[in-house]
């Protein structure tokens, strides 16, 4: 699949950088000319992915975080959300709806769901130690 | 936060973006309105909120166990479509009323 555009960025893992990450890559998807309730999709899916990152990735020591996003000629975008934080033993158990680690922490264990809904697929790859990505693909429906 | 007290009910009107990065602030917030015991019901006029992702059902069942504790209810209003595709997705609408 050819593609029409791509970008990355890398930032810290700070919370101040969720809100950064989600506008950032729904500004990147404008040019499609996506439908405001697509874009919304998007924003919280990113933000959903990026949260995660900050807060269990790199729940113990800070590190960096990479999202990248391409756009292919098949009106597909492609997310993909990085860090090399702790990782996720098990990946199905951390995908179940209201499964957390962090319940002291008023966490509802809905992220994933959130991302799955919104996306049309989400693929997640994960070792212990080694770090987490998640793979995200929406198809742009376009606003006339 | 603006809100309005009427008798045992305060109105809260979040505005902004509620993610992980407010929930703190926000949760602190609302913690202090219903803080007072004879509080038994929280209403989020949710009108002024322009995003909202998981963080936002945590910081809402939260505050829905405190006012729980004391038989108390919380509901929200002025939902955009967006956040309540989230909130039936949590089944938060079983224990929050929509209103
Ligand atoms: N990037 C990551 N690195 C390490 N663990 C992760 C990562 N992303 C998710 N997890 C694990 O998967 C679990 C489920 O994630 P999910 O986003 O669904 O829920 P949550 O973050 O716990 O709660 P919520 O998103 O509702 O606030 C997390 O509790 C955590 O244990
Ligand atoms: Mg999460």
């Amino acid at each position: 699949m050819q593609t029409i555009n791509q970008m990355k960025l890398e930032f810290s893992s700070v919370p101040e950088n969720e809100g950064f990450a989600r506008v950032a890559v729904s500004a990147f998807a404008v040019q499609l000319n996506p439908t405001l309730d697509v874009l919304a999709d998007i924003k919280t899916a990113v933000s959903e992915a990026v949260t995660n990152a900050i807060v269990h990735g790199y729940a113990e020591r800070p590190g960096t975080v990479t999202v990248s996003a391409r756009l292919r000629s098949d009106g597909i975008l492609e997310i993909e959300v990085i860090d090399q934080g702790r990782g996720i033993v098990d990946i199905a158990q951390a995908m179940q709806p209201f499964f957390t680690t962090q319940p002291e922490k008023e966490r509802s264990g809905m992220g994933f769901s959130v991302m799955q809904t919104f996306m049309d697929e989400v693929q997640v790859e994960s070792s212990p130690g080694q770090g987490t990505t998640v793979r995200m693909k929406k198809r742009i429906e376009t606003a006339e | 936060m603006e809100f309005d007290r009427r008798r045992d009910t305060v109105t809260a009107y979040v505005t902004g973006e509620l993610d992980q990065c407010s929930a703190q602030s926000i949760r602190r917030e609302l913690d202090q309105l219903i803080e007072d015991p004879s509080v038994r019901r929280l209403v989020l006029d949710l009108k002024n909120m322009r995003f909202m992702d998981s963080s936002g059902i945590g910081v809402i069942l939260g505050r829905y166990r405190t006012l729980a504790q004391r038989g108390g209810t919380v509901a929200v209003r002025n939902m955009n479509a967006h956040v309540e595709r989230i909130f039936l997705l949590s089944g938060m609408n079983q224990i929050i009323q929509i209103i």
